[in-house]
């Protein structure tokens, strides 16, 4: 790991300790379309109780099922060999999610623009958008196989 | 008329409207049963003008708006049209951000839809 890469682990590592999570999961599901609906389903109904708004919950809801559909098809190529670990932390104002494959890895600046006029009418290559406009924050590792995202809970919300 | 699993289809004049008979357009393999259904009202029953309903769809992913771009593509060849109703504010935000709302003609309800076929 490069200095680079050891300095935002240490950096990681500080900011989980800072935050109170209430809720936290970690599994790892089959390379199959759907393995992960439960935990899906049940960090929904986490943050639902929790009253994040329509909105938080469709936005996490849309990006975690693209960052797992992604490393089940692009990252472990639906090889049923290879698995996928999604871990899932819940607090009051954050939620996280991390979801690793066992593939290659990518290079997310090589993913085209999926609004290039050019590219517009082709039927792949949105995933990573929607996750970066859906969430507050979405980072991959040096390798590509890890990413994770974070939302933050919007200020000013009915109690 | 065939049975579908995944959408219900009705005839208003001379257009296909079609409902969502899911909740959330997702990939598993319904995605793909919802594929064949939507592509066969194109290239088996020939229907040319089509509206897609979406008054029942909460939530939908990148692999429903592939099997809406592909459907797209297959009435273009066909020389018919699609239109889009009825989409809540959160998935209608899905379509701008990829500038699917450029390529699909999106209205706000059925109505509207029919009058501008």
């Amino acid at each position: 790991m490069t200095s680079a890469g050891r300095a935002a682990k240490t950096r990681e590592r500080c900011l989980m300790a800072n935050e109170h999570w209430t809720w936290q999961t970690d599994q790892k599901i089959v390379s199959e379309a759907g393995a992960a609906r439960g935990i899906q389903e049940e960090l929904l109904r986490k943050m639902r109780a929790a009253r994040w708004n329509r909105h938080e919950c469709f936005a996490v809801r849309l990006a975690m099922e693209e960052a797992i559909v992604n490393a089940i098809t692009h990252g472990n190529r639906y090889d049923t060999a290879k698995q996928v670990r999604i871990r899932c932390w819940l607090g009051p104002e954050l939620v996280r999610i991390e979801v690793r494959d066992e593939g290659p890895g990518f290079d997310p600046a090589d993913v085209p623009d999926p609004t290039d006029p050019e590219r517009l009418q082709c039927p792949c290559g949105r995933g990573m958008m929607l996750m970066r406009h859906f969430m507050t924050r979405v980072e991959y590792d040096e390798s590509g196989s890890t990413v994770v995202l974070e939302k933050r809970r919007a200020a000013g919300r009915a109690k | 008329m065939s049975e579908y699993r995944h959408i219900e289809v009705n005839e208003v004049g001379d257009v296909t409207v079609v409902r969502f008979r899911d909740r959330k357009l997702i990939e598993d393999i319904r995605i793909q049963e919802l594929g064949h259904e939507l592509f066969s009202l194109v290239d088996a029953e020939n229907r040319d003008k089509l509206l897609l309903n979406f008054s029942q769809v909460e939530f939908l992913s990148s692999s429903a708006l592939g099997k809406l771009i592909t459907l797209d593509k297959k009435m273009k060849t066909a020389g018919g049209a699609i239109k889009l109703s009825n989409i809540r504010p959160e998935i209608f935000e899905v379509f701008t951000i990829t500038r699917l709302d450029r390529l699909f003609d999106i209205r706000d309800d059925e109505a509207d839809a029919l009058a501008a076929f």
